[in-house]
């Protein structure tokens, strides 16, 4: 994907979350959020992260977006506004966030650059042994499920307990 | 409570959608080790063609098919399979999680292939079970209100 192409897609991100976060009415915010997770899907997919392309096009534009939905079911379509006191925190907060942020994008290494430290640590003995230690062609799912399988298990337990904390959160109250 | 949708155009995709999408979690699942996707995006699949049929044909068409008791104990079965499959590695006399050593009648490598396989299809039962359970509380017959 061209770097141009790129670009416009980060812009059309930021006009995203924009919409999301000033939309007053939630359902619209919601939409926009779903769209965003999409833009963010081509964008992986764009810069060669497919498997992480896949993952947010299912759970950020499709499963999110449902569960979201069925949330303002639950609440109300219309935002209660911040108390004014309370956005000026939120304003300081996000300017020193992002001035930090912004501080230290110097400091990262160029995008794809073999030598940066993600790289060239485990990485290359992942790529290069994975067909002959695991059979499995996609680096990806032989990282994730054998030579990190214990990050994965407890990814599997949290996913769990979350869906476990909501289904006990959200129970019917009987009297 | 979410009713079945009046359209008929809307009921007929979404009946021929489902099996498509059940379908394609499958391969999503069992071609994870040669294409992209894997356990977690064909759980989410899953769940998710469950979650269309509930909003095009309503919530009591999704109860006929998903129990919700059944897929809180689903979901914690998926987590069982993936905890197994590393006890079983400590069967075969290795460590937890090294499916080298799993007995199966295979060469160590493709022991670790099927590992991967069995793992992944316990991270899909979970995350299934889970994306379907949360819809279900969230878009609840009588919603506590």
């Amino acid at each position: 994907m061209s770097e141009t192409l790129l670009a416009l897609l980060m812009v059309l991100l930021v006009v995203l979350g924009v919409i999301a976060i000033r939309a007053a009415d939630l359902l619209l915010a919601v939409i926009a959020l779903g769209a965003y997770g999409f833009v963010m899907a081509l964008i992986w997919a764009g810069i060669g992260a497919v498997d992480v392309a896949f993952t947010e096009a299912v759970v950020g534009a499709g499963a999110t977006t449902v569960l979201m939905l069925a949330a303002l079911l639950r609440t109300s379509r219309r935002r209660s506004p911040l108390p004014s006191r309370l956005r000026w925190v939120a304003l300081a907060v996000v300017i020193v966030v992002g001035a930090a942020l912004l501080a230290v994008t110097t400091a990262l290494p160029r995008w794809g650059d073999p030598a940066s430290p993600a790289s060239a640590h485990v990485s290359p003995r992942y790529l290069t042994r994975t067909v002959a230690e695991t059979a499995t062609r996609n680096a990806v799912t032989s990282v994730l499920a054998d030579y990190r399988g214990y990050d994965t298990l407890i990814e599997t337990v949290v996913i769990l307990t979350a869906g476990l904390g909501c289904w006990l959160l959200l129970q019917r109250n009987e009297p | 409570m979410i009713e079945r949708h009046e359209s008929v155009i809307v009921i007929t995709f979404v009946r021929a959608l489902v099996p498509l999408a059940q379908l394609f979690a499958l391969y999503v699942l069992i071609h994870g080790h040669d294409s992209p996707g894997g356990g977690f995006q064909a759980g989410v699949v899953l769940g998710a063609a469950y979650i269309t049929l509930a909003l095009a044909l309503g919530r009591e068409a999704l109860d006929r098919h998903v129990n919700e008791p059944v897929c809180v104990a689903l979901g914690a079965a998926g987590v069982l399979v993936y905890l197994l499959t590393g006890v079983f590695g400590m069967v075969g006399g290795g460590n937890f999680l090294d499916y080298s050593a799993l007995p199966l009648p295979v060469s160590p490598v493709r022991a670790r292939y099927f590992g991967i396989l069995f793992v992944e299809t316990g991270v899909a039962i979970a995350v299934a079970a889970t994306v379907v359970v949360l819809f279900c509380r969230l878009a609840d017959r009588d919603p506590a209100r």
